[in-house]
């Protein structure tokens, strides 16, 4: 094939698959044979792990990126999307995973954190990115960084749907709001949206080191420049009503209920982790959410695909937690 | 003029924005909507089935009565338009993943199609494509299929290297790639006129 008519990684090619994924379901799988599970139940995409959030959860220590093996595994048994989780700001585990050939990455919240001060700049690479986000400046940050989807952060392996809600609803509300605010506005809110790239040029600060408003603070990135891109964004946000990347609901799902739930308050699909393999009877759980899904304005589809599932997995309160996952990656 | 936009999952609204450019252009009184009701797919003019994943949408049509109204759609000379997981729908024969993965065909074209068939999304591209009766058009494919072969009956429309990417049956059309991701309108203006 002539190679130089052919354009890869471009936003476009990177956006649009994403919007191939809309209205369905992406399920956290830890080997071949759950994923192939998820691929007949009808997910849209598997997520490749090494464990389900709720054992990274309980088992503590740090979480990284999953065994290439173990995803090259998954990748040949199904013929869906195979996304693969790589920690906050850890650049090489995202380029092995993007030269292992994973479809999208996700630079996740529920690994531990490998850089304290910076995302990945993900314009950077061919393979497309999904970042998870509590709020709308989060969702802003990680578009411009050049994430082509996002999902809430919700509390991931707790099967608690609460977080899941309030991060879309504080999305939700504050694009109403920004629907109506003048360019003054919406410049104002970009550069307090940029307030955490400064966070390394304002430890060295602190040093005695003099930074000038042109020097770059991420990356190739002057605070101008990061302002400037932000309130693009935040325009086009302004403009369609909506985030300009596809937005799905992530950590706490648990049932068909909250999934048609999640799709209800505005979320383009959803990504169920622990909720499938951690509930009684996975092949069932994964098909009734994959209809929820679909048919989430239907109450009466939701009931009877609900009717006799057997146990959801066992939940935990917020409230009781040690550690916040969603607390990570501002 | 009404169009239905199946809307089991992909991009749906991608397509109905498309639909509803592509009339305001023509000045044709319609509208287009996303639709799960196989009584809505019956009261339609024309169809389009989108991209999305294949063996998402492949069994949810079939569960809900949506598969038989396209196939009744298709059988009244009512225009059929399938877009990437849609043009693999569209088709009579499937290749090894399809058959793997036990996804029901409409069987409508006798085309032969390859799922994947460029490869992963890190082999995902656009190019400019030829088209016939179009015209030059960006072609997005994203983890698209291809067409190997198509019988007697079907129009090769376009093609890339030994592949052919965009087909025609009578009043069916299938498209490996994304025309609803450019903004450029004019196959959705081609596929509406079909149905004037």
């Amino acid at each position: 094939m002539d190679i130089e008519k052919l354009r890869f990684g471009t936003e476009l090619i990177k956006r649009g698959f994403a919007k191939m994924q809309k209205g369905g379901v992406i399920m956290d799988v830890t080997n071949s044979q759950q994923a192939e599970v998820a691929e007949q139940a009808g997910a849209v995409a598997v997520m490749a792990l090494h464990r389900v959030p709720a054992d990274i959860r309980a088992e503590g220590g740090v979480a990284r990126m999953a065994d290439p093996r173990k995803i090259e595994e998954i990748m040949d048994a199904v013929t869906i999307p195979v996304m693969a989780k790589c920690r906050i700001g850890h650049i090489l585990e995202a380029r092995a995973l993007e030269a292992l050939g994973v479809d999208m990455v996700d630079e996740s919240e529920v690994l531990t954190p490998a850089d304290v001060f910076f995302h990945i700049d993900k314009r950077e690479f061919v393979v497309p990115f999904v970042c998870g986000a509590r709020s709308l400046g989060e969702a802003v940050r990680r578009i411009w960084e050049g994430a082509a989807m996002i999902r809430t952060k919700g509390e991931a392996g707790t099967g608690n749907v609460v977080e899941a809600v309030r991060h879309m609803r504080l999305m939700n509300y504050a694009i109403e709001r920004v629907k109506e605010m003048d360019e003054g506005e919406i410049s104002q809110l970009a550069q307090k949206y940029a307030m955490p790239y400064r966070r390394l040029a304002d430890a060295i600060k602190d040093e005695g080191i003099k930074i000038d408003d042109d020097d770059p603070i991420f990356g190739k990135y002057s605070l101008e420049e990061i302002v400037k891109g932000l309130t693009e964004v935040l325009k086009e946000v302004k403009d369609m009503g909506r985030l300009p990347v596809v937005n799905f609901a992530a950590g706490g799902i648990a049932t068909p209920a909250d999934a048609a739930f999640m799709m209800m308050l505005g979320s383009d699909g959803v990504f169920v982790g622990s909720g499938i393999f951690k509930s009684s009877n996975p092949p069932e759980y994964a098909r009734a959410i994959v209809e929820a899904v679909e048919n989430w304005e239907k109450a009466d589809v939701v009931a009877e695909v609900s009717k006799g599932l057997g146990e959801a997995m066992k939940g935990q309160e917020i409230d009781k937690l040690e550690e916040k996952l969603q607390t990570r990656g501002l | 003029m009404r169009v239905a936009v199946i809307a089991v999952q992909g991009a749906v609204s991608e397509h109905v924005e498309a639909v509803e450019r592509a009339m305001e252009r023509m000045g044709v009184d319609g509208r287009a909507i996303a639709t799960l009701k196989p009584e809505e797919v019956r009261e339609s003019d024309a169809i389009i089935l989108p991209g999305g994943e294949s063996t998402t949408i492949g069994k949810l049509i079939w569960k809900n009565g949506i598969a038989e109204e396209i196939i009744r759609a298709a059988n009244d000379g009512r225009p059929v338009m399938g877009t990437c997981a849609g043009c693999i729908l569209m088709a009579k024969h499937g290749d090894e993943q399809i058959e793997r993965t036990g996804t029901r065909l409409l069987g409508l074209m006798n085309i032969w199609v390859k799922r994947n068939a460029f490869g992963r999304q890190r082999e995902s591209f656009q190019t400019m494509l030829k088209i016939k009766h179009i015209g030059d058009f960006e072609g997005v494919f994203i983890r698209a299929p291809a067409i190997l072969k198509a019988g007697e009956e079907v129009e090769v429309l376009s093609t890339l290297e030994e592949y052919i990417v965009g087909a025609k049956q009578n009043n069916m059309l299938a498209l490996a790639f994304h025309p609803e991701l450019t903004g450029d309108t004019r196959i959705h203006e081609y596929f509406i006129r079909m149905a004037l």
